[in-house]
């Protein structure tokens, strides 16, 4: 099954050719068929991969396809690795990403740009698979960036709007900060290592010292990457504008999987940051900083998509607390969990945004429960997911991430706290006030209230049920289970974890849990109690709102900010060098050559007088007296 | 002998072209070049994939100067005349539609820069190369004068006089080494012996001299203000032929002479002329973003491309120079299909300002995705061409010095930022009273922009056959450079 | 001994000295072109006396051989000279040279 890995991402590959090339002569159906069926089989060979695995076959191949590119001692394979972390991820993207296919079928449906949205769709799993199956660092870069150049073609997939070309733009530009500083991280380990295949690098890696300044070096600028892949502070600003894509497409790439891919990044390069502890530091304070930055302004949108948007930077932020503090497996738990709960969040959103014609915010919702009970139901277990409800999927992966940052350092288990308070209390919020209550959007839209086609449906249920069972591969040894997860991914991380050894007392862990699940009751209670008993709404558009409650609501400025410090004065720059520095100093010493020859010749010509009497006298003069100096 | 035909061929066609007149003589230019196009390939497929200099030719031409005709092709070479020939039956074809005044002499001139541009890259003879490199001046110098837009006496009268200034540096140069050869020779070997023998001062001044001529050529910061003006008011054929081939003239200059003539001259002087062509990438990336003529943008543009393409080969390392090699390659395919883009737009509309197209997408989804498939490779996306030349050539500088790389790097945002923005300002959005009419696609633009975008994937995914032609040549070269440098 | 060196060569130098004195002061001083123009075969003439006498002196026919060389050269130059003025003279119905100062700079 493994030497069949490259079927994996060449099944999307060929879809995407076949729609991409003839979409506009295959019928809708037959491009949705094709356009999903391609991802089930990968779904199909990446599930046999996974489980030969999880038998115990060989760890870790490397399947070279052709030399890509060499140059000197330079040599860079095209070639693939199958391990636990490469085939866990290609099983939550195929699988999650069969799902979304199949519910686009439905959504998309009578969208004019049918057979183009799937082509994107496809081409970005095959990006994506790449991601994860390159063995060595310029893959995941091949990946990296053309995963980022999906997301720009998808986010503008409306490409008549120019607020979305512009989020479209955004988000591939501030992609592009993140990704320069990834290619010279990769440049450098090359310089480094010589050779920049995980295998190599990482068995060089691990006779290096800790802390040694070049594996700082080269941790922080992948981290770079990372940020902005992963939207992180500073780099978040283009995930929430995202939103502006059709929501599977929220769903898949902006928050499932692409986004994810700067965890899989840090996570496959483990043993570097490990013996970065200073990376470490910024990765877990970066990661808490993002978490609790992106709650507070969750707690204020009133956008569903926007508040799931903010949702997953803050949870993206969390699993770089994860990474940070050395909970590789966390992280990773945690990304395959959110992948499930988030998609169907985002899924059920684009559900409820379906049936409300379009309306996206939770102003004008409410009561939806019964119009729509699948999605409401569906919707309330992810909710319970991410807020972390024992025994949902979510609760374990974030209770393993806070008990390794208490060890780790108590403030970042304090903030994470926090911030699961407010993720608790905004997810509520938002569920409260778009399915329970009364219906307070027009008439014409209520009484086109309908649940979705099956096709979307099914996928709801596929993940609620994923979302509900999923956390059951990781079931920590204080709560009696061993952790599945943790022995499958034990080969990639083992030489980071007998590095960094921790043990809590199991009171201390029942106490951890003890904590966060009354921070999330309350949290619970808080918003049941203002949006639900109290009735409150959101302010209206318009109204005055607190300083700090407009603050938040806006977002803190930070687009209005980089608009002033960067964009302004970028463009200001480049008029200045363009009308002051280019035409007028570096054009102008060029032309004042000219001027200076012109003006020379201008005194000089005065002597060609005209008069050729003058022109003979001159010359007999020259000879003679040439022939002097000659001759004496 | 497949070296001269090289050569020969398209001086021959140029001067039978003239005896054809009227509408005919597209067709039969065309015929021509790709004739020479299947001979370069005859050359690729005999080509022995290692470092010696093949299908040589040397015969005596003035021999009490020293002067031989001596022609031959290594890996560095072929590459570039099998870019030559690549690019100028494309570069005919994009003119199919357009009437321009004397056709015959338009076409005569272009396959006499053909052969010029071949003569500069196989000739192994210092005086030689110089009558090439001047040669190829002029039929660009009437292309440009009598078929180019507003203003161009004075712009084309400044190029000249730019470029010439240059090449006079070079010739002293040359002369110079001349002097120091051991038989009074101009043949390349004897000169990179001569060059060699030099103490590092003096190999200094010699550096300086010739690379003027290149840096112009390129042309690098702050010896660019000839280029936009230049490119602008080209007819769209002469731009193409100045950005696709002529640069190149530079930075194989470079490769092929200033690294082994004067090696302790570079390894001197590398840093500022480095740090020059980095400040190029930037500056001009700053000025394209602001750019509200497409074409001028693209000319700014390529300015910042070429850059990176000078500050890898003058790092002198293996990674970089065949990054560059790559490089060239690239560039000069993807320029040509967005000068062709830009001659599309404006054949069409009648503007190439930015700020009033829009929305052309709706009405032509292919000349979209064609668009955006060469402007994806202009950005050096992985899988493209771009990113190919682009990686290898941030690499070769990073091992010179790794906050130059990192600041040539910004490329790779600002060019996303300025590509970025003109697609947007051109294709997305709603259409508008400019852009209400947008007359399809001739079957010879698809043409030209299927090739150009099967070139852009094919080489980004498998750029093996290209490596692999200028590879032994290029370690070759490397190697000589280092040891004489003492690395 | 030829006819020619019965008369010693000082003699010779003299008569071209002189000659070629008088093509000198003439070319500077007249201001009429053809009368420069025959000052000019005047010089050169004198300098074919000057090689011809020392060609035989010195029994050396490389002399002789230039002197052809200058009335061939001479012979070229008095029809494109005259052709010029003739032009001259028909543009501006003068030869005199200080009307010809159009080149002024």
């Amino acid at each position: 099954m493994i030497k069949l890995i490259w079927l994996v991402p060449l099944l999307p590959l060929i879809g995407f050719l076949i729609i991409g090339l003839f979409g506009k002569k295959l019928s809708k159906s037959l491009v949705g068929i094709i356009g999903s069926g391609v991802v089930l089989g990968a779904f199909g060979v990446s599930l046999g991969i996974f489980l030969q695995l999880a038998e115990g076959a060989e760890q870790s191949t490397t399947i070279d396809l052709f030399n890509w590119i060499s140059a000197g001692k330079l040599s860079i394979p095209f070639s693939f690795l199958v391990d636990p972390l490469s085939s866990l991820f290609l099983l939550i993207i195929t699988g999650i990403g069969f799902l979304i296919h199949l519910y686009s079928t439905g959504y998309m449906h009578d969208d004019e740009g049918f057979s183009r949205f799937f082509a994107y769709l496809n081409l970005f799993i095959f990006f994506m698979l790449l991601l994860v199956l390159g063995s060595n660092y310029l893959i995941m870069f091949v990946g990296w960036e053309g995963v980022g150049l999906c997301s720009y073609l998808l986010i503008g997939f409306w490409f008549k709007n120019t607020a979305y070309n512009n989020a479209a733009k955004k988000a591939f530009i501030m992609n592009r900060i993140g990704d320069l500083g990834f290619l010279l991280g990769i440049v450098l380990i090359y310089v480094t290592f010589g050779s920049i295949s995980y295998h190599d690098v990482f068995e060089q890696a691990k006779s290096l010292a800790t802390g040694t300044p070049v594996l700082t070096a080269i941790t922080l600028l992948l981290f770079v990457g990372a940020m902005g892949k992963s939207a992180q502070l500073p780099l978040y600003t283009w995930l929430p504008d995202a939103m502006a894509g059709p929501t599977p497409v929220s769903a898949l790439i902006h928050a499932a999987t692409m986004v994810t891919a700067g965890i899989y990044m840090i996570a496959r390069s483990n043993i570097l940051y490990t013996l970065s502890p200073d990376t470490m530091a910024v990765v877990a304070v970066i990661g808490v900083c993002t978490a609790l930055f992106a709650a507070t302004i969750g707690l204020a949108q009133n956008d569903i998509k926007k508040v799931l948007a903010y949702s997953t930077v803050s949870q993206l932020g969390y699993m770089f607390l994860a990474l940070g503090v050395g909970a590789y497996t966390g992280a990773v738990f945690h990304v395959m969990t959110h992948a499930f709960f988030k998609a169907l969040l985002f899924l059920g959103a684009g559900s409820v945004i379906h049936a409300m014609s379009g309306e996206q915010d939770i102003r004008k919702m409410g009561g939806l429960k019964k119009y729509i009970p699948i999605t409401h139901f569906t919707f309330l277990i992810g909710t319970l997911a991410i807020s972390g409800f024992p025994g949902f999927s979510g609760f374990f992966s974030k209770d393993e991430i806070l008990a390794h940052a208490y060890e780790h350092n108590k403030v970042l288990w304090l903030v994470g706290v926090l911030t699961a308070g407010m993720t608790t209390f905004y997810m509520f919020r938002l569920y409260f006030l778009t399915f329970k209550n009364t219906f307070r959007g027009t008439h014409e839209q209520e009484h086109h209230l309908h649940e979705s086609p099956k096709s979307m449906t099914i996928p709801l249920v596929v993940l609620a049920i994923l979302s509900l069972v999923g956390g059951l591969v990781g079931i920590p040894e204080v709560l009696g289970g061993h952790h599945f997860l943790e022995e499958f991914l034990a080969p990639v991380f083992d030489d980071s974890h007998f590095r960094l050894v921790h043990h809590l007392s199991h009171e201390t862990e029942y106490i951890l849990m003890g904590v966060a699940i009354s921070v999330m009751a309350l949290a619970i209670y808080f918003a049941y109690k203002t949006y639900v008993t109290d009735k409150k709404l959101p302010a209206a558009e318009g109204d005055e709102l607190q300083p700090v409650h407009k603050l938040v609501y806006r977002k803190y400025m930070i687009d209005e900010l980089y608009e002033a410090v960067i964009t302004k004065p970028l463009n200001f720059i480049g008029e200045g060098l363009h009308k002051v520095v280019d035409n007028q100093i570096v054009d102008g010493l060029v032309n004042s050559c000219g001027y200076v020859v012109n003006g020379v010749s201008g005194v000089i010509r005065k002597a060609q007088t005209g008069n050729i009497g003058f022109y003979v006298f001159v010359m007999v003069i020259s000879i003679v007296l040439i022939l002097f100096t000659q001759l004496f | 002998m497949i070296t001269l035909l090289l050569i020969f061929f398209p001086l021959v066609a140029a001067l039978m072209l003239l005896m054809v007149k009227g509408e005919q003589v597209k067709k039969v230019a065309l015929a021509a070049a790709i004739i020479e196009f299947v001979i370069s390939i005859a050359a690729v497929v005999q080509f022995q994939h290692n470092a010696d200099t093949q299908f040589e030719f040397n015969k005596p031409w003035i021999q009490s100067l020293g002067i031989s005709f001596h022609v031959g092709m290594d890996g560095i070479s072929l590459l570039l005349v099998l870019l030559t020939a690549f690019l100028v039956p494309i570069i005919i074809l994009t003119s199919f539609k357009k009437t321009y005044k004397n056709p015959t002499a338009f076409y005569s001139l272009i396959l006499a820069m053909q052969f010029a541009l071949v003569g500069v890259f196989v000739s192994l003879d210092g005086f030689l190369f110089y009558v090439f490199w001047e040669l190829a001046l002029i039929p660009i110098y009437f292309i440009c004068l009598l078929w180019g837009a507003e203003d161009r006496a004075r712009i084309t009268f400044k190029f000249f006089v730019y470029t010439l200034a240059g090449s006079l540096l070079m010739l002293a140069g040359f002369i110079y080494l001349y002097q120091h050869t051991a038989n009074h020779t101009f043949d390349i070997a004897e000169m990179y012996a001569a060059g060699q023998s030099l103490d590092i001062v003096h190999q200094g001044y010699v550096f300086w001299a010739i690379f003027m001529a290149f840096a112009i050529k390129m042309p690098v910061f702050p010896f660019h203000t000839w280029q936009p003006d230049t490119y602008t008011t080209s007819p769209t054929q002469g731009t193409m032929l100045l950005s696709g081939i002529m640069l190149k003239m530079g930075t194989y200059g470079v490769i092929r002479w200033l690294l082994p003539v004067a090696p302790l001259g570079v390894e001197h002087w590398a840093h500022l002329a480095i740090t020059l062509a980095v400040i190029g990438i930037v500056y001009t990336s700053c000025i394209a973003i602001v750019q509200k003529d497409f074409k001028r943008l693209i000319a700014y543009s390529s300015i910042a491309h070429v850059g990176l393409i000078a500050a890898g080969i003058l790092a002198g390392n293996t990674q970089g120079v065949q990054g560059a090699m790559i490089q060239m390659i690239s560039h000069g395919v993807n320029v040509v299909g967005l000068f062709f883009i830009v001659d599309m737009i404006q054949s069409r509309l009648g503007t190439r300002d930015l700020s009033v197209l829009g929305g052309i997408r709706n009405l032509n989804p292919q000349f979209a995705v064609l668009f955006l498939i060469i402007l994806l490779g202009s950005v050096a996306l992985p899988l493209t061409n771009g990113f190919v030349g682009e990686f290898l050539l941030i690499n070769g500088v990073y091992q010179y010095n790794a906050w130059l790389a990192a600041f040539a790097g910004l490329t790779v945002i600002l060019g996303a930022v300025y590509m970025l923005r003109s697609y947007q300002s051109i294709m997305l959005g709603e259409t508008n009273a400019v852009t209400a009419v947008f007359p399809p696609l001739e079957g010879y633009e698809k043409a030209v922009l299927f090739i150009i975008c099967a070139a852009i994937i094919v080489f980004g995914v498998y750029p093996k056959p290209l490596l692999e032609i200028s590879e032994p040549a290029v370690v070759k070269l490397v190697d000589n450079f280092r040891t004489a440098i003492g690395k | 001994m030829s006819a020619i060196q019965t008369i010693p060569i000082n003699w010779y130098l003299l008569l071209s000295v002189v000659l070629f004195t008088i093509g000198v002061l003439g070319v500077l001083f007249r201001r009429n072109a053809i009368i420069i123009f025959m000052s000019v075969e005047l010089m050169l003439n004198a300098v074919n006396l000057l090689l011809v006498a020392f060609s035989s002196y010195l029994s050396d026919s490389k002399g002789q051989v230039f002197v052809f060389f200058i009335m061939a050269v001479a012979a070229a130059e008095v029809a494109v000279g005259l052709a010029i003025l003739m032009s001259v003279y028909r543009n501006s119905k003068s030869t005199d040279i200080n009307d010809l100062s159009r080149l002024k700079g």
